[in-house]
């Protein structure tokens, strides 16, 4: 099937504007009317229920959280694009645009992304009303920050914990709403199915996370805003809950899911230290500003001191491979560059799986206060975990999976290909294309939460009868059924090897052949490891106590299980691509000097596939990509 | 290194509870606190015992989820650390730990280590926002902010809610937390017009959740894991006498 993005025609300037006004609306008295369910609360999820809740419509919110405070969301550091071109540095909207269909190697759609650019100004405008508070200058301005994969000043950021401020933002409008009475908060619960009535989605199934109660809920509409998925590799800079379950779900229902071979691999993370390690802790990107990327020019100087190597005997190896962007390539070149001197075994730290990431010169240059002011929080994380101080000594910094381009296919409405049925931030796969640029995922989240979806939902709800479907409907009963069934088919395993060992195995597969590098080779060991590994899931895993109260252990297993069936279907589209784009690197596409190789002829599309059952081959659905407003080219930061 | 464990083991709000002891092995110094709980963990769940319930999600000190009270300090003996960001390098072989959950009237118990907070979540809903409606508002920069206040602002905004400081003081009271998000609203230009009926709805909500008041303890921010400052408490109460009927 050729699928259609619906995407406006027309100028790209008056695109998110005239879309705007060509939808249709839904009376104010009426909004009350309609229930809309929310899934996440994070920055998509947060901001859209909040939003949604003051235009007057009924809405529920989901998060597996205790609180719709915490989502993973919270957690992102550097910083937040817009193009205010406060600087006066060239930028613009069409600059910011152009920027990030290049940063995802021209796998995104053009108008999804135009609107990105676009309200992004509105986003920080938004969040200064909420009582953000940004960086500022003396003047009592707004302060910026550079980022990778740009040449203009647009980062707006709070401290180290830009992500916290945002939330705490959202989380605030909600709480307000939540007075108001529009909103009702639904915490420590997890989404275990989507309900489909005749072809359109009326609700969801899930688990009450206290009280082990399975449970269902109806709307007229539902919205996923429930993340991303690289937790696959079960080592990332993701937090522990984060999962595919909610948009794995929806794509059993019939959700098709897009490009989930486009990860991203972060550059700038803290390298392993160990078998126990549980997750991997990311050093923001913004440290690439004023830090420099090296490793020893020769394999046996690795072992020594950094101070004892001198100037002469380092390879600064982004600067010398990338001279007009430097420290700051993007991720994805930036990540690949890092792997290949590791490669070839000029590394440092424990297992040489290192380089440096050095403040040395910055510190000569502006002092050590100003490098504490800038990150000081990052130097003291970095303290707390390896017992090294990075004001004294080079940070040892490894690239790690920490977000999924990939995700929920959806129009330009955000609506899935299940009517009803719409996915917000990073849980669709929309803007990013084969790469994210850095501070644009805030972005992404805010914009399709505060700015998209309460224009697009009401296009779709005014063909809706409001309550048609209730849960009073058999459809209802069966998933729940569904639900517990599986929840009893995990606990009569009775195995011998405990959820975490299969996570760790599942990882371990993923990173070594569906990682940094794919090859033939690698995807299609890939696809006979996983489906054996999920085999003796459903034999061996062990799971102890029920399913009547609290479990952390079933609800990992429940998250456990879906990735082993998601993986596949990842690696599948990674097989599939003859092509090396952005975070998909196919070794057998790439040109003399190791950089990515694309196809255009034949991969300018949107892969969405479509589940056709346990152990069948998924099918292949394409969008074509049309580029009007941006010459296709070979992307380059030499 | 190994250590003795005495964890506070409670199935459920009704059941009485008790500590349990466990003994953690081999533990590697560069892992984390929650790590070593893991690892207990799996080896309970190989005994087929149920494994130590405790919340967490982040790992990374930022989501305010973690926390237990180890040897009678909320997040364990290093400062300005979660639990999840403390590192066993901070504790010596065969020391012996007594993990509790967060202690507090508001604060149930659910199983273990794990505790329901959302009490902290109703003070917030209680007016800690300010009221703009998404795309009713101005240009970022027509409002100016001065640095100091911008940077005091973040100081207060700083806290994660993890509950630590209602689970240090003897009071358990919150008013640590409230003060913050008062404080960090209270001196914006965007959060100063609704501050009366903010400082108000806030201090309200938390009297009826069942925290306690303030007595100067300052336990509150020794065990911060963000060191945000009790100088927001003497803030709340100064925005609290601003506020009352003239
Ligand atoms: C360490 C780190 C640093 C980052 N730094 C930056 C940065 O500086 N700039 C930037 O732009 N981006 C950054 N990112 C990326 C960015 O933070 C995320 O992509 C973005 O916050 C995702 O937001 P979201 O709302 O889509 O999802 P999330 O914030 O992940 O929220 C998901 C929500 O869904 C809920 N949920 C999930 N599954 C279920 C289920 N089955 N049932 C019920 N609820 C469910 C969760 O409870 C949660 O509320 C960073 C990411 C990480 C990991
Ligand atoms: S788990 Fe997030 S703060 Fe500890």
């Amino acid at each position: 099937m050729i699928l259609d993005g619906k995407c406006p025609t027309g100028p790209i300037e008056k695109s998110w504007d005239n879309h705007c006004f060509n939808m249709k609306l839904v009376n104010p008295a009426n909004k009350r009317k309609f229930k809309v369910i929310m899934v996440g609360t994070g920055l998509a999820g947060g901001a859209g229920a909040a939003t949604l809740g003051e235009l007057g419509y009924n809405v529920e919110a989901y998060c597996y959280q205790d609180s719709s405070r915490r989502a993973h969301s919270i957690a992102a550091q550097g910083g937040i694009n817009a193009a205010k071109n406060y600087h006066n540095d060239g930028d613009s909207v069409f600059r910011l645009f152009y920027d990030t269909i290049k940063g995802g190697d021209f796998r995104a759609r053009e108008a999804d992304v135009w609107r990105l650019a676009q309200v992004s100004n509105n986003i920080i405008d938004q969040c200064v009303a909420q009582g953000v508070p940004f960086a500022r200058e003396y003047s009592g301005l707004l302060a910026n920050r550079s980022f990778g994969g740009a040449q203009v000043s647009r980062t707006f950021y709070a401290r180290g914990q830009t992500g916290q401020q945002l939330l705490l933002g959202a989380y605030q409008a909600l709480a307000r709403q939540v007075k108001a009475g529009t909103v009702k908060l639904k915490p420590r619960t997890e989404m275990l199915d989507l309900v489909v009535v005749d072809g359109v989605a009326k609700g969801i199934t899930y688990r009450d996370l206290t009280t082990g109660e399975i449970k269902s809920s109806w709307a007229d509409a539902v919205v996923l805003a429930t993340g991303g998925y690289v937790n696959v590799f079960y080592l990332s800079t993701n937090a522990m809950g984060c999962s595919v379950t909610a948009a794995w779900k929806a794509t059993k229902k019939g959700a098709f899911m897009a490009n989930p071979c486009y990860t991203q691999i972060h550059p700038t993370c803290i390298p392993q230290s160990g078998e126990h390690q549980s997750k991997l802790t990311l050093m923001s990107e913004s440290l690439r500003n004023d830090g420099r990327c090296w490793v020893p020019k020769r394999k046996e100087d690795c072992e020594k001191a950094p101070g004892d190597i001198p100037e002469d005997d380092r390879d600064y190896y982004l600067e010398r491979k990338y001279p007009s962007f430097g420290n700051l390539a993007p991720r994805d070149i930036a990540s690949r560059a890092a792997k290949e001197v590791c490669d070839e075994g000029r590394g440092v730290g424990p297992g040489k799986r290192g380089v440096y990431l050095d403040y040395q010169s910055a510190i000569e240059r502006v002092g050590e206060d100003t490098i504490r002011e800038r990150y000081g929080n990052l130097f003291d994380m970095y303290e707390k975990i390896t017992d090294e101080n990075a004001y004294k000594q080079p940070m040892r910094i490894y690239p790690a999976p920490h977000y999924s381009m990939g995700g929920l296919w959806v129009d330009y409405n955000c609506m899935t290909n299940v009517p009803g049925l719409f996915a917000i931030g990073e849980a669709n796969f929309s803007v990013h294309g084969a790469n994210r640029l850095g501070a644009s995922a805030l972005m992404q989240g805010l914009a399709d939460g505060y700015f998209a979806i309460p224009n697009t939902i009401s296009n779709y709800l005014a063909g809706v009868k409001p309550g048609e479907v209730t849960d009073e409907h058999p459809e209802f009963a069966k998933s729940r059924e569904d639900v517990q069934a599986r929840i009893d088919k995990i606990l009569n395993v009775k195995g011998k090897r405990s959820v975490s060992s299969f996570h760790r195995e599942l990882g371990k597969i993923m990173w070594e052949n569906v990682g940094m590098a794919r090859s033939k080779e690698s995807l299609t060991k890939a696809l006979e490891a996983i489906p054996a590994l999920r085999e003796e899931f459903w034999q061996n895993v062990n799971v102890t106590g029920d399913s009547s109260g609290r479990n952390g252990q079933l609800e990992d297993a429940g998250r456990i299980a879906d990735f082993l069936e998601f993986a596949e279907v990842m690696t599948t589209d990674a097989l599939h691509r003859e092509e090396s784009c952005g975070g998909h690197f196919r070794t057998e596409h790439q040109t003399e000097d190791g950089e990515a190789m694309r196809d255009d002829e034949n991969f300018t599309y949107v892969a969405a596939w479509e589940y056709k059952g346990e152990g069948k081959a998924p099918e292949l659905h394409k969008e074509p990509l049309k580029f009007e407003n941006v010459k296709l080219a070979v992307r380059s930061y030499k | 290194m190994n250590l003795t464990l005495y964890v506070w083991r409670q199935n459920g709000p009704e059941d009485k509870g008790k500590l349990e002891q466990y003994e953690a092995k081999n533990v590697s110094p560069d892992s984390s606190f929650l790590e070593m709980l893991d690892e207990v963990n799996e080896e309970l769940i190989e005994k087929g015992t149920d494994p130590i319930e405790f919340d967490n999600d982040c790992r990374e000190g930022i989501c305010g989820t973690c926390g237990c009270v180890v040897n009678g300090q909320p997040h364990g003996p290093q400062e300005q650390t979660t639990a999840c960001q403390l590192h066993m390098r901070q504790f010596s072989d065969g020391d012996t730990l007594t993990l509790e959950p967060w202690r507090a009237s508001a604060f149930p118990i659910i199983k273990d280590l794990a505790v329901d907070r959302s009490a902290m979540d109703n003070i917030i809903e209680s007016g800690g926002y300010t009221s703009a409606y998404t795309g009713e508002v101005g240009e970022a920069n027509q409002t100016l902010i001065s640095k100091p206040d911008a940077d005091y602002a973040m100081d207060a905004a700083e806290c994660i809610g993890c509950g630590a400081c209602v689970a240090a003081c003897p009071n358990g009271s919150a008013m640590l937390f409230t003060s913050a998000k008062v404080a960090q609203l209270a001196t914006l230009p965007q959060g100063k017009i609704e501050a009366a009926e903010r400082v108000n709805g806030m201090t309200e909500a938390m009297l009826n959740a069942g925290f306690g008041n303030c007595s100067n303890h300052y336990e509150c921010e020794a065990s911060c894991p963000k060191g945000v400052s009790v100088k927001f408490i003497a803030k709340l109460n100064r925005e609290y006498l601003k506020a009352l009927p003239k």
